[in-house]
Formats: structure tokens, C-alpha cells, sequence
């Protein structure tokens, strides 16, 4: 890890309880002519027990700061503070680690393996964490697999679940190490609005209850207008 | 590990047609290592074998001879333009043919440790001639019962025994093929010139060695007889040696000359030219059917890029929820190592059955051994080479997909899905 990476940040700079915080973020995509400045300073916090709604135009750089906040993507400048560090540099095993035991992601697509079956795919953050024995696994993941109900079918193939319940078992896995962060792309984008309204409660019920910083980037002003608050976002910034 | 090796199994096992197509092919290239060497080194052992139960492992020969060679500057001297020079340098080496004092020569030889056997033989060439035909040949003159601990003659009798011979001074030893071309039978007798004067002697066993050169000239007479008919009353043409550990036979050889101040030439020496091309089938051999491990391992590279490629996202969402580029280069390595481990079990059983169905192939040679059916070796080292063989390539075509599956970053990923 870098030396910047390893700065601590100052205890004023945590108040209220903020999850993740990141300041002057830029980020520039594309190479040559086609580079896009995506991010422009951005600086932004989220807090526990609370949902964030980012909204914007496409390309306005919702995802491109989520995958940043969730440190996924490195930005070219600008500072991104998860439990007191900076980490917006740091080498990609500080991150990788991080990321297991502090973040989870809902995407748009449930990117669940398909060879596996919900239950071993809500355990496999768990399993790398390594923390619990394989039967408190087990337990931890029927139990969330039934918090999102899908208790009766954990033990289905992903293959075998319909695209709501696939994102619930997406939900799950993101809740599965008990994060302080959940970041979601568009998590209800690729659903029905049945289905979406059943995920994004169950995804903030459960993320409330664990006190939770959920971070939601949408297209939905349904959505959105549930959350705790709305940022706009157009070319690169906060408006 | 075990989530990475259980992800590495799930990730292959989803490929099965393609993951089968690569453990046949690691299977069969081991498996053809295996068998090819098996045989190769199969026939070279059964040589080796066959020349030391013949010629021993060390034949000490020619006594060495210092001496100042003169050379004379012929040309210059002839056209008497230049000054006649006469030059004498230190030369290398001469011998005296045969060996001199053979009794002192084997005191001298069963002093070293290695050695079994001393046998002293008379060599001389010979006109045989039978009812029917006359042949020209070479007699050997032995001990019969030392020249029994230093080769297989014994053994290679076919017709008739050593006790006939041994009994007899008039008993002689033909090898088949003389036999065969003079006509001769068990029991017959032969007319042997040499020195100017004729004996007759019977054919009391027939053998074959299976060397053609050999079966086709050597005649085995007591060493005394051999004395009078070729009118050598003192030395030896050579000294046959046999050792314990016959792959030892060029040291061995070396300390032999040393103490006796005769040349020593050990199986390795002698018989360089058949082993240089035993040595160089083993080689083209292995180089032919290593391709075949080489195309196995095209295969194995082909299945784990096509799986990093269809498994782009699944590699996203594992580093995205903690699992570590290593994790990732793991997984994929572990699908190479786990078709390998597959491939290696099967391919040396498939290697094993093979040798043992071609064991029993028949086959006649006949030239510089005999046999009536393929000869095989079986040697750990066979399977260790071919494991290795097949492991290093394997898994240089598993680490490069593993590699790339590593390096990939998983925003770009997810950010393309997404799109």
C-alpha cells in the first residue's frame, strides 16, 4: 500500500456515522480523441442507514462513481474514504480485501454464477471473508436467502430462478458479509415494476435494519423518489 | 483454495465437451511418451544386454607402447630444395597386439572390487570347412567356465551343452549361422586349418547370440586346443571382464589400463556407433510424440481462453465481492492443473495397457539381437518424464488464460455488461 493510501483520515472528517465519502473525484474514460472527462471533482458522502438515490442523464457518470466509490475503477484524481482511509490509491489487494468485508453490489444484472446454486452463491463472499465456520455460513446464507424469499429455493441453480428472484439472491450475496456499503447499479432496471418495487424495498429494508449506507444509481423516478435523498448528477457533476 | 477449487471444477465442468477434448489429448501424449520410450528404451537395454552377454563389459587388449616416433620430412628431402629435416616427437600411444602375461594381467584386474569375471581368449582366424562347404572364421579359444561368468554363452546355447564341450579337447562351439551355412549339424565334425596345419574337431553345442557378426564367425574351442592350432603357445588375443555394475565399465575400464598398461575398451566405447543410434531414435522419438503433448496443450490453452471469454462477468462479480487477481489466476490455473491431474492418471494407465498389448506383439529381428517379439522396458522414469513433459507445458497453456483472467479490471467488465 501506498503512503497516501495509508493516511488516516482525521476523526473530524467521520461525523455522523459516514460510510464512504469521496472528495474531488475525476475520472476521464476512453483513450485519445475519444477520452470523455466522465467525473469532474465530484465530492460526495453516504451515511449509515440511509439511501442515496443518484440520478442523471446516461453517460452523465452515475456508474462511472459508483464503481469508484465501490472501488472497482481508479479515479485520476480525488480522494475516497472508507473506514478512516484513503483508499482511492491503494495497492489492489488493500482494495480487493476492503471490498469484500466493507462493500456489496447490486447490479443491474445479477452477475450470479450460474454453476452454482443461490445458497452457494450467497456464501462465496462469505467463504472468502473466511471469518465463519462453513455450517454459520451456511446458516447466515439460508437466512438471508429467506429474508428475501427465497428460503424454499436456495438451493436452485441460478439458472433456475427467474429474474426477480435472481436479483434477491443478488441482494442476498451483497448483504452476505454484512457490509457497511451497498452500492446498486440499477438494480430494479432489468426488472418488471412488480418485481423492482419487491427489490428495492427488501434491498433497504434489510439494508436499514443492519444500518446499512446504500448507495442507488437509477433511471426510475419512482425508485428514486423513495429514497432518503436525490442526487442529480449532468456531465460529471453534482447539480 | 477450496472455494477457488471449487469454483475451478464448476467453471469446467461447465465446459465439458471441450475440457474432455483436452484431457484426451493430455492422456494420449503421456500415454505415447510412456509407450514410446518403453519400447525404445526396451530394444536399446535388450542390445546392451546382448552385447554384454557376448563381448562383456570391458575388453582389455593391445599392450600400450611409448615410444619416440620419428617423422621424416619426405617431400622436402626428395626435391632436395630445402634442408633435410628429421624430426622426432613423443607420438601417442602404440599398442602391441594382444596381451602379453595374461596371468599377471588378471592378477592384476581382480584387485578391483567391480570386477566378476576375467576370461582369457585366443583369437585367431581360421578356413572351417565341412562336407559340404568351407567358411572362413575366427576361433575363439576360452576357459570355458571362466568365459561362462564373464557372458551369456551358457544361456545362448540351442542345441546341445556346455558339459559336451567341456569334456572333449576335439569339442567345438559354432555360432547358428555358421553352422547353418555350412551345413552342419549337432554331432558332426568340421575340418579346421590354421598355421599351416588342419585338425577335426565335432560340433558339440551350437548357440546363437543373436548378433549376426558374431553367429556367423565364432568358433569356441578350450583355450589349449586353440594354443596348438594356432601355434600361440603364450598370451592372449584380449581379456573379457564382466562387472557388477556393467554401466560402471568405463571407469572401470580406465583403472584397468592403468594397472596393466594395456588398452581397456569399455561396452560403451566399443559399441558407440549402434548407441548413438538407439540415442538418436529415443530422441526422435520423444520429439514426435511430444507434439502430440504440445497439441494437447493448444487444446488446454484454447478451452481456458474460451472460459475466460465466456466468463468475463463471473470474473467481474468475483473480484467485485473480494476475490483477489491471485484468486482469480488460481482458479483458472487449477482447471489446467485438475485436467492435467485427470490426464496424467489416465494417460499412464493408457501408457501401461499400451505396453503391455505391444509387449506381446510379435516381431522378428534378427542382426544385432534376436527376437520373435517387441521388446519393452518398464521404467518409473518413463512416467516422471512424461508427467513432466506434459505438466510444463500444460501449465504454461493454463497461465497464460489465467493470467489474462487475472488482469482484467472488473469495472470495464460490469461497465460493458451494462451497456
Amino acid at each position: 500500500m501506498s503512503a497516501t493510501s495509508q493516511t488516516q483520515q482525521p476523526a473530524s472528517s467521520n461525523p455522523n456515522g459516514v460510510a464512504v465519502r469521496c472528495q474531488k473525484l475525476t475520472r476521464y474514460l476512453g483513450e485519445g480523441e475519444g477520452r470523455v472527462h466522465v467525473l469532474r471533482e465530484v465530492t460526495f458522502e453516504a451515511t449509515r442507514s440511509t439511501v442515496t438515490a443518484i440520478v442523471g442523464p446516461s453517460g452523465c457518470g452515475k456508474s462511472t462513481l459508483l464503481y469508484l466509490l465501490g472501488l472497482l475503477d481508479r479515479p485520476e484524481g480525488g480522494e475516497i474514504w472508507i473506514g478512516g482511509r484513503n483508499l482511492a490509491q491503494a495497492d489492489d489487494e488493500l482494495r480487493t480485501a476492503v471490498r469484500n468485508e466493507h462493500i456489496g453490489f447490486v447490479f443491474q444484472f445479477h452477475f450470479l454464477l450460474p454453476e452454482f446454486s443461490a445458497l452457494e452463491n450467497v456464501m462465496l463472499p462469505m467463504q472468502k471473508l473466511g471469518r465463519l465456520p462453513r455450517a454459520a455460513m451456511q446458516e447466515r446464507a439460508t437466512k438471508l436467502l429467506d429474508s428475501v424469499g427465497l428460503g424454499a429455493k436456495t438451493h436452485r441453480l441460478a439458472t433456475q430462478l427467474s429474474g426477480g428472484e435472481q436479483q434477491r439472491v443478488a441482494i442476498a450475496r451483497a448483504l452476505a458479509n454484512q457490509p457497511s456499503i451497498i452500492l446498486a447499479d440499477e438494480p430494479t432496471g432489468n426488472l418488471d415494476v412488480k418485481n423492482s418495487a419487491l427489490v428495492f424495498d427488501l434491498l433497504t429494508h434489510l439494508a436499514k435494519a443492519n444500518g446499512q449506507a446504500i448507495v442507488l444509481v437509477t433511471h426510475n423516478p419512482d425508485i428514486a423518489n423513495k429514497c432518503d435523498s436525490v442526487r442529480p448528477m449532468r456531465d460529471g457533476v453534482f447539480v | 483454495m477450496q472455494t477457488t477449487l471449487r469454483i475451478a471444477l464448476r467453471f469446467l465442468l461447465a465446459k465439458r465437451r471441450a475440457m474432455m477434448m483436452s484431457l484426451a489429448g493430455i492422456a494420449f501424449g503421456v500415454g505415447f511418451i510412456v509407450l514410446t520410450q518403453a519400447i525404445t528404451a526396451g530394444f536399446q537395454t535388450f542390445f546392451i544386454q546382448t552385447i554384454l552377454g557376448a563381448d562383456g563389459a570391458i575388453r582389455l587388449e593391445d599392450k600400450n607402447q611409448l615410444s619416440d616416433v620419428p617423422i621424416e620430412a619426405e617431400a622436402l628431402t626428395k626435391d632436395k630444395k630445402g634442408p633435410a629435416v628429421s624430426i622426432k616427437v613423443k607420438s601417442d600411444r602404440r599398442y602391441i597386439e594382444g596381451v602379453s602375461e595374461p596371468r599377471l594381467q588378471i592378477e592384476a584386474i581382480r584387485r578391483i572390487p567391480e570386477v566378476t569375471g576375467i576370461s582369457e581368449v585366443l583369437r585367431g582366424n581360421i578356413t572351417v570347412q565341412s562336407a559340404t562347404r568351407e567358411e572362413s572364421a575366427q576361433v575363439f579359444g576360452v576357459n570355458l567356465d571362466a568365459h561362462l561368468a564373464v557372458s551369456d554363452l551358457g544361456k545362448q546355447i540351442v542345441l546341445g551343452s556346455a558339459a559336451d564341450f567341456r569334456e572333449s579337447s576335439a569339442a567345438i562351439m559354432v555360432g547358428l549361422e555358421l553352422a547353418e551355412r555350412l551345413k552342419v549339424r549337432l554331432g558332426d565334425s568340421v575340418l579346421i586349418s590354421a598355421a599351416g596345419g588342419s585338425t577335426r574337431y565335432r560340433v558339440a553345442a551350437i548357440y546363437e547370440t543373436g548378433v549376426r557378426d558374431i553367429d556367423r564367425v565364432r568358433i569356441f574351442m578350450q583355450i589349449g586346443e586353440a594354443r596348438l592350432l594356432l601355434g600361440r603357445p603364450f598370451g592372449a588375443t584380449f581379456l573379457q571382464i564382466s562387472l557388477r555394475d556393467p554401466d560402471r565399465a568405463r571407469e572401470v575400464a580406465e583403472l584397468a589400463s592403468a594397472l596393466t598398461d594395456h588398452r581397456a575398451a569399455s561396452w560403451q566405447d566399443r559399441e558407440k556407433v549402434w548407441l548413438s543410434v538407439f540415442f538418436f531414435f529415443r530422441i526422435l522419438a520423444a520429439i514426435t510424440v511430444f507434439t502430440i503433448v504440445i497439441v494437447s496443450g493448444l487444446g488446454m490453452f484454447n478451452t481456458l481462453a474460451m472460459i475466460v471469454m465466456e466468463k468475463t462477468k463471473e470474473i467481474a462479480i468475483l473480484r467485485s465481492m473480494g476475490f483477489t487477481r491471485r484468486d482469480i489466476g488460481t482458479t483458472f490455473m487449477l482447471q489446467g492443473a485438475l485436467v492435467l491431474a485427470a490426464g496424467l492418471v489416465l494417460g499412464w494407465v493408457f501408457g501401461a495397457l499400451c505396453t503391455l498389448v505391444t509387449e506381446s506383439y510379435p516381431i522378428r529381428i534378427r542382426g544385432i539381437f534376436t527376437t520373435d517379439h517387441v521388446v519393452v522396458s518398464w521404467a518409473w522414469s518413463h512416467y516422471i518424464w512424461a508427467g513432466l513433459a506434459a505438466s510444463v507445458v500444460v501449465m504454461v497453456a493454463s497461465w497464460i488464460p489465467a493470467r489474462r483472467a487475472a488482469r482484467m479490471e472488473p469495472a470495464e467488465i460490469i461497465r460493458g455488461a451494462s451497456q
